[in-house]
């Protein structure tokens, strides 16, 4: 019993690195309408930057977040201007190839700046381990920070699309780009924001992903990065709490697949999860139905 | 406008044929190693290690050697064709290639060819099997498992082994079967074996809870040492704490940008090479690889140094000079590798006909953050 509530717990700590990457990937797809497969990279620049920030400038680690977190954003919407807004008009698979180009192209300029060599990331959490039930079950800091991160992060974005103008902009692009230019909303500002925000959100889940698992490499943010579009994919692409619950959904799978399948099948376990909601609700867990009228 | 971008290729293709010419006289040899990609630090340390020696031996005046590195991303197929590359080149021999995957795939065309490959560091038996012309710098996987078991029940350091490897590597799989062979014979309690992946490579949480929960006092690490320092880091989080025992591929882990040092307090490993040892041979190539390129060789980078001497010996004691064909060439070093002995920095070396070098694996246990020479 106790060691399934750890590695119940252990699968919540990995889920909500997933969710919070996933909750990035879903806002650029819900609104941009499509899919940025360099985002996995830019959480690696976050932690780069992060890294950077604390071992070479020995700033403190909130003030190394929020920079980490200012750059990830200019980047975002440098990479947005530069490389998907002249094809915007473009089909979308071309957006696709370019994003896979750019995804390569971050992955391929940190080995440039800061070599092949992983480094290893000193955790910026600094909360103690909570023990629980005698000291078996362990939650560590990190965790604790994580999921809290996931639930702020959560609840401000959506606020953010339902309450503000520029929110409500952004679901009306969402839903129709040509009506929402007609109706004064400024496009390509509106995807500039989101891709702002969507970075920012790269920046903080690089600094959790690497407070938890510390290795850092140029090829860090990939793997994570694709697990993380599963995840969206998951819980319904472009709904804010389907990425969330998406993502801590495959976590706790992939580890309790480890535990008590197989340490080599863990992966399999998840995709094949992911195939069997596709096939009874192919728009995911929370995602809409959208009927399209002729 | 055609026009024009039919001469900027012109001048490209001569360009590209005037960057690797070479001057008159010397060696041409060929490596082949993955500089980009996810495995590029082992690529990259062989290259600069290998272009150390080969200054110091040019320097010499005397016998000249050239290199011409390319790039395989760690790919079979990449490989085949940086292959191509150095053989276009004039390649009369090749350092390579650096990682096990690409190596059994170039090694076997090479041994068609008729073309000498002496490998730093691609340890698996697949890499010489059967193929006279291929020899390795580094120890053969299964002489690591056994060595490893060996000394783990002569020192009497764990009654129960946990071990944790990565089933999608030929190395750590390699060196796994044999650890088990070894340990079977000399009953070693091997209590938990886990694995891992390539693509799942961040988090074991799952593989430390199963060895913590069978009861195990060492856990066995034939991997390299990027997830080996995330084991040592989840295994603390996890309060857990067991001997760890490494191989080769631990080596590098202290070196590691940013890491904390205390995690790998007392970690084991058999290694050939430390960059910390005080001899002058390798003081003077760590210093000279640090003013170079700002960090701590690895032992990929001394794997290179050594095989470059290796070939080095056996060039100038079978008379190669730059006409000799590399037919000629690879006929002449098969018969001279096993002739030669080494002193390098990865101990003294000789060469058995299989292409399996013979050296002493040393162990070590890190001690306030270095290494510690163990008895």
């Amino acid at each position: 019993m106790i060691s399934f509530l750890s590695h119940l717990v252990n699968g919540i700590s990995l889920g909500s690195v997933y969710a919070i990457i996933a909750l990035g990937y879903s806002m650029v797809y819900g609104i941009a309408k499509m899919l940025n497969f360099a985002h996995g990279d830019v959480i690696m620049i976050g932690g780069y930057i992060t890294f950077c920030a604390t071992q070479y400038w020995g700033l403190p680690p909130v003030v190394s977040v929020l920079a980490a977190m200012l750059v990830c954003t200019v980047l975002g919407v440098i990479i947005e201007r530069l490389a998907y807004k002249p094809l915007r008009a473009a089909s979308s698979l071309a957006v696709l190839i370019t994003a896979i180009g750019m995804s390569y192209f971050l992955q391929n300029s940190a080995q440039l700046i800061w070599g092949a060599n992983p480094k290893s990331f000193p955790s910026v959490v600094n909360i103690p381990t909570l023990y629980l039930l005698d000291g078996r079950l362990l939650i560590s800091g990190e965790t604790m920070v994580t999921v809290l991160a996931n639930i702020v992060i959560m609840i401000s974005l959506t606020l953010f699309t339902g309450k503000t103008k520029m929110g409500r902009a952004m679901r009306a692009v969402s839903e129709d780009r040509g009506a929402a230019e007609l109706m004064g909303i400024n496009v390509n500002a509106t995807i500039s924001l989101t891709f702002a925000i969507g970075s920012a959100l790269a920046a903080v889940a690089g600094v959790l992903l690497c407070s938890s698992y510390p290795a850092l490499m140029p090829t860090t943010g990939s793997m994570p990065g694709i697990k993380a579009f599963t995840a969206a994919v998951f819980g319904g692409i472009g709904s804010i709490p389907g990425a969330l619950i998406g993502g801590i959904l495959l976590g706790v799978i992939e580890i309790l697949g480890k535990a008590y399948v197989s340490t080599e099948l863990g992966d399999a376990f998840v995709f094949a999860v992911l195939i069997v909601v596709l096939l009874v609700k192919p728009t995911g867990l929370l995602g809409k139905k959208v009927h399209e009228k002729v | 406008m055609k026009k024009f971008f039919a001469a900027v290729l012109a001048m490209a293709l001569a360009m590209s044929c005037f960057a690797f010419a070479s001057a008159e006289g010397e060696i041409k040899i060929g490596v082949i190693g993955p500089t980009t990609g996810p495995a590029a630090v082992y690529g990259l340390a062989v290259e600069r290690g290998a272009q150390i020696a080969v200054d110091e031996i040019n320097a010499l005046g005397g016998l000249q050697l050239a290199l011409n590195p390319q790039d395989d991303e760690n790919d079979a197929e990449k490989g085949i064709n940086a292959y191509n590359d150095v053989m276009d080149w004039g390649a009369q021999m090749i350092l390579g290639t650096v990682t096990t995957t690409p190596c059994i795939a170039v090694s076997a065309d090479a041994y068609e060819e008729r073309v000498f490959m002496l490998t730093p560091s691609a340890s698996s038996t697949k890499v010489i099997e059967g193929k006279d012309n291929v020899y390795q710098v580094c120890f053969t996987d299964p002489a690591q498992g056994a060595a490893s078991a060996q000394y783990i029940a002569d020192h009497k350091l764990a009654t129960k082994v946990g071990i944790i490897y990565n089933n999608a590597s030929d190395y750590s799989v390699g060196i796994y079967q044999t650890f088990m062979q070894k340990a079977a014979e000399l009953n070693l309690d091997v209590v938990a074996e886990t694995t891992f992946s390539d693509d799942n490579n961040a988090d074991f949480s799952v593989q430390i809870a199963e060895c913590k929960n069978a009861g195990a006092d060492l856990i066995f690490l034939p991997i390299y040492y990027t997830p080996a320092s995330m084991i040592l880091a989840q295994a603390k989080t996890a309060e857990y704490a067991p001997v760890f025992f490494g191989v080769d591929g631990m080596d590098g882990i202290l070196t590691m940008e940013g890491f904390d040092k205390t995690l790998a307090e007392g970690v084991m490993l058999l290694t050939p090479f430390s960059a910390d040892a005080e001899d002058d041979l390798t003081k003077n190539f760590v210093a000279k690889y640090q003013q170079a390129h700002n960090e701590v060789p690895n032992q990929f980078a001394a794997d290179a140094y050594d095989g470059v001497y290796a070939l080095y010996a056996a060039i100038q004691n079978a008379g190669i000079t730059a006409e000799t064909s590399y037919e000629e060439a690879c006929e002449l070093l098969i018969a001279e590798m096993q002739k030669i002995e080494v002193v390098g920095l990865t101990g003294t070396m000789t060469w058995a006909a299989t292409g399996e070098v013979d050296k002493t694996p040393t162990a070590v246990v890190i001690e306030n953050g270095v290494y510690v020479g163990v008895k």
